[in-house]
Formats: C-alpha cells, structure tokens, sequence
C-alpha cells in the first residue's frame, strides 16, 4: 500500500499549508499545525524559508515541533533574536513578513476571526484566550492563511467576537480601514480550501479534498456557502511529503 | 542601586495588596519563584499585568489574589485554556476578576511608552475590531500626514518582577535568548525586583545580551531555577511536560488548591 493512500485528513491539511510556502521568503507562525506546516516547507519545498515567531525569534530553525512559541531550540537556532516591541513595530508592522499562518476558534465568511469568547463577552460561555499577536498580524503582513477544522461551529454565519479583521464586511474594507496587507488569501480545512472571490472578497470554495464533495463540505459550513465555477480536487500528500511530516512528528 | 535581597523580604518590601503588578517574561524566564513568593504572602486586591498570563498567573488568579487582569493572551501555549482564569471569568470563583485586554502589539507599545515616559503609544492596529469597544483605546491624526492611528495608554506598574541569568554584586543584570518585553517592564515601572540564576563577581559581557543596570533596579534576588517550569536559556529547560500536566491538575478546584497548597504555600523559602 503507497503511503499516499493512507494520509488522514489532517494530515492533507498540514500538507496543503505547506505547499502555500512554496514561493514565501517568510512566515509568521503559532503553535500547533501552523508550526508543524511551516517547519515541513522548509524540509520538502523551501529550505530557506524564514520562520518568524511572536516570540521574537526570526529565522528560526527548530529541528523538533516546539510546543510553545518560546522553546529553547527557536532562540538557539534564529537568525537573531528580537524583543516584543521591535517585533510588531519592525517586522510585523511594516509588511516584512510574506505570510501568515493564523487560527482561530471562529471564522466568518469574510475570513473574520474570533479568538476572544463564545457568548456574550461580559457574560462568556467560554471564556478563549484572546487576541494575542493576530490583530495586528492580519494587519500587517503580507496575506495571511487562515487554518482551521471545518465544521458548523468553526466556520459561523456570525462571530460572536470579530478579535482580528479579515475582508471586514466586503470590498473596499481594508482599503477604508487603512491596513497594508492583502488580508486572508485562503481558508485551508481538513475538508478543502476557500479563498477570497477577487469581487466580492467572500470565501469561496476553490478545492476540495479526494472523496469529499462540495455537498459535504457546504453541509458543514456555517453559512450559504459559495462554491467556484471550477472546483480542483487537492493532490493527495506524496510519498516524500507524507513521510517527512510522519518523519517530523516522530521526532 | 540594586540592593540584594533574600526573595521574602524583597516581596515584602516591593509589593503591597493592591498594587499593579506586572510579573513579565514571554514563555522565557519567567518568575515563578517571585509570584509563588507573592501566593505564599498572601498579597490581595492586585493588578496583574502580563501580555500572556500563563500558568503563573493562573495560579495566582485560581488563589484569588487578583482583582484585575491587564494582557492580551491568556493561554497555556501549545495545551489549550487556563482552567483558573476561565473559572474566574466565567463563574467568578473564588472571586469575579476585571478585565483589560489588549493585542499583543497594543500591551507591547504600552509598555514601550511607560518606558519612555511618554503618556501613550502609537500603532496601526484596532480598527474595525470589537476589542476596541471593550479597552482603552483611542483614535489619534498624525499631525504630519494626517493619517489616522491608535492611541494606547502608557503603562506603568507599580512594581515590575522579572527573571535573569545572573546578575552581579552591585545588582547589574544580564539576561539573554528570547527578551520579551522585560527591559521595557523595568523602566516602566515605579519599582522592581529582579531574580536570577546566579550571582557574579563581574558580568562577562555577551554579544546580544540585554543588560538592565542596577541603578534602575530596586532588588535582586538569587532565586536558582527561579523561573521553571519556564526556562532561563543555557541554565535550565523549560519543563513542556509540567505545562501539560497544568492542565489535567487546574481543571478542578480542589485538585489545584491542593496542588498549590502543597507545592507552593507549604514551601519554605531560605531567608
């Protein structure tokens, strides 16, 4: 059996993010599968890929998936090292960084997020962690990629909480509010990838993950979901891809 | 200059119930000795500052020794939710807290202008978002060209608390790996304390290090592995697995008061 055959969803997930970083010289990442993709780029696709940090680490080459932001081995191995302040207003603020990797417990069709809280903010369901780093991340870097599980939960007709502007309410929105970047580029699922319509900027589904179809994927979304004239159907993981990223988790 | 203190009479000296309080370190030294030193005076009514109040501060949160939370993520990185700041916030045990929250670049810039002394600080950020509506912010022109910026309120703590490699006699400090916003925190604040690793004849400089001379520092503390289960790089390594293990022991209350009381207020520290 190839290996090709047996990759999970979340695994094509993790994978599809990190061919996004084919062509990037750099990227900002968090925790989690954002990371893992990242440091998977630079094994398969692009070795010089520059891994950037909040914690202020730049050019970070970590040989194992750090499990905070502000592991040991991300200082060891940056290029160099940089306080918070001068992070924002030097790196992230001024467009430095190609592209960002940001999750998010609730995502809009305009590729809003919400980090801060379930219900009411004064009168929390659940009480989430808060804005950190990605407000003005969206604002600032070059486009960012938004990584998330695709279920009704997740992708919402409503945020209860817009934590960081994606396309704001539609076209012309970031224009009129000022910020540098393109904003959200894609939405990428375990179930396929959306991405911005160039007119309308609201997240459209462009492909789909093999044996899933559109009719699944609008079944769990949270809103009237637009689907692309041409849906693709995402190349599975190779045999090198797969088994870097097995490779990389192991370790 | 820095005088060098043992860490009881530094806490009891420096920090007072009801004083703001900012205990910084961005997932690197990080003083937990300091605010297991705060826990176990029994310091009240504080404002706790902190951009992301991790397992520190849920800890100090979860004994009910903070009427406010001043930050902007509060997370366990990598494992998931605090478990004491969510009870605080959302059940309001063992006491309802307040909250002002910020982005990271907001608290970042905040801190950068209480270092300077200057009444706020300036950034592209905020607009269009609902944190706006809940903090202090406020929306300025640029005299100059007219473009529109945010405004965010200077800080300054009444008492900044942070953690470093080594210090020496006078109480000069070196500190390098991840900077944080530390040095930003000292100079913000009206008072601090500083402990670290070990204490030296003579700082041998570093390339890259950060240095905080002791004429800004109020007291100095040895506190060896003063910030695990976070980490002092080249001294000690962060503890991933205690970080993971924070979250099966914060779950429940009795689990963490019992954690606390006997890893924290049963500890007797060398005076």
């Amino acid at each position: 059996m190839s290996a090709t055959a047996t990759a999970t969803a979340e695994e094509t997930q993790t994978v599809v993010a990190a061919r996004r970083l084919e062509q990037a010289r750099s990227v900002f990442i968090g925790v989690g599968r954002p990371s893992t993709a990242a440091i998977l780029a630079r094994m398969v696709h692009n070795p010089d890929l520059v891994l950037v940090y909040e914690s202020g680490t730049i050019g970070a080459k970590p040989f194992h998936i750090p499990l905070s932001i502000g592991d040991g081995e991300l200082a060891q191995t940056a290029d160099f090292v940089v306080s918070v302040p001068e992070m924002f207003n030097y790196w992230i603020g001024t467009g430095r960084v190609d592209v960002a990797f940001l999750g998010a417990a609730q995502v809009d069709r305009f590729a809003n997020l919400n980090s801060t809280v379930i219900g009411d903010y004064d009168n929390p369901k659940t009480r989430l962690p808060g804005a950190g780093g990605a407000p003005e991340i969206a604002v600032g870097c070059g486009e960012v990629v938004v990584i998330a599980p695709h279920n009704k939960r997740t992708l919402v007709e409503r945020l209860d909480f817009v934590t960081t502007v994606g396309h704001g309410d539609g076209p012309g929105a970031r224009e009129r509010l000022g910020f540098r970047g393109k904003g959200p580029s894609a939405l990428i699922t375990d179930l396929g990838v959306l991405e911005p319509d160039l007119r309308t900027c609201e997240l459209t589904l462009t492909a789909t993950m093999a044996g899933v179809s559109v009719e699944d994927v609008a079944e769990q979304t949270g809103w009237e979901l637009r689907v692309a004239n041409e849906v693709a159907v995402i190349e599975p993981p190779s045999e090198d891809e797969l088994e870097a990223l097995r490779e990389l988790l192991a370790r | 200059m820095a005088q060098i203190l043992n860490l009881p009479e530094a806490i009891a000296e420096l920090v007072h119930d009801g004083d703001s309080v900012a205990l910084e370190g961005f997932t690197h030294l990080i003083p937990f000795a300091a605010g297991h030193e705060l826990i176990r005076q029994r310091r009240a009514e504080l404002e706790l500052i902190r951009m992301t109040p991790d397992i520190l501060y849920d800890q100090m949160v979860g004994v009910g020794a903070a009427r406010k939370l001043v930050f902007s993520y509060g997370g366990n990185p990598g494992v998931g939710s605090l478990h004491r700041f969510r009870d605080a916030v959302e059940h309001g045990w063992p006491r309802a807290i307040e909250l002002e929250e910020h982005s990271h670049a907001g608290m970042a810039n905040r801190y950068a202008a209480g270092a300077a002394d200057l009444p706020f600080g300036v950034l592209r950020g905020y607009r269009g978002n609902d944190l706006q509506k809940h903090t202090r912010v406020a929306f300025i022109k640029c005299p100059f060209t007219g473009e529109e910026l945010a405004a965010v309120p200077a800080l300054r703590p009444d008492v900044a608390v942070i953690h470093a490699q080594e210090a020496d006699r006078a109480g000069n400090v070196q500190l390098w790996g991840i900077p944080g916003v530390q040095k930003e925190a000292v100079l913000a604040a009206k008072r601090s304390l500083v402990t670290v690793e070990r204490i030296v004849d003579q700082l041998a400089p570093r390339a890259g290090a950060i240095v905080i001379p002791g004429w800004v520092i109020d007291a100095v503390v040895l506190a060896p592995g003063g910030s695990q289960p976070s980490y002092s790089l080249d001294v000690t390594e962060r503890d991933n697995d205690f970080y993971k293990e924070w979250d099966v022991i914060s779950r429940e209350r009795d689990t963490f008061t019992a954690w606390i009381d006997q890893h924290v207020r049963a500890v007797a520290v060398a005076r």
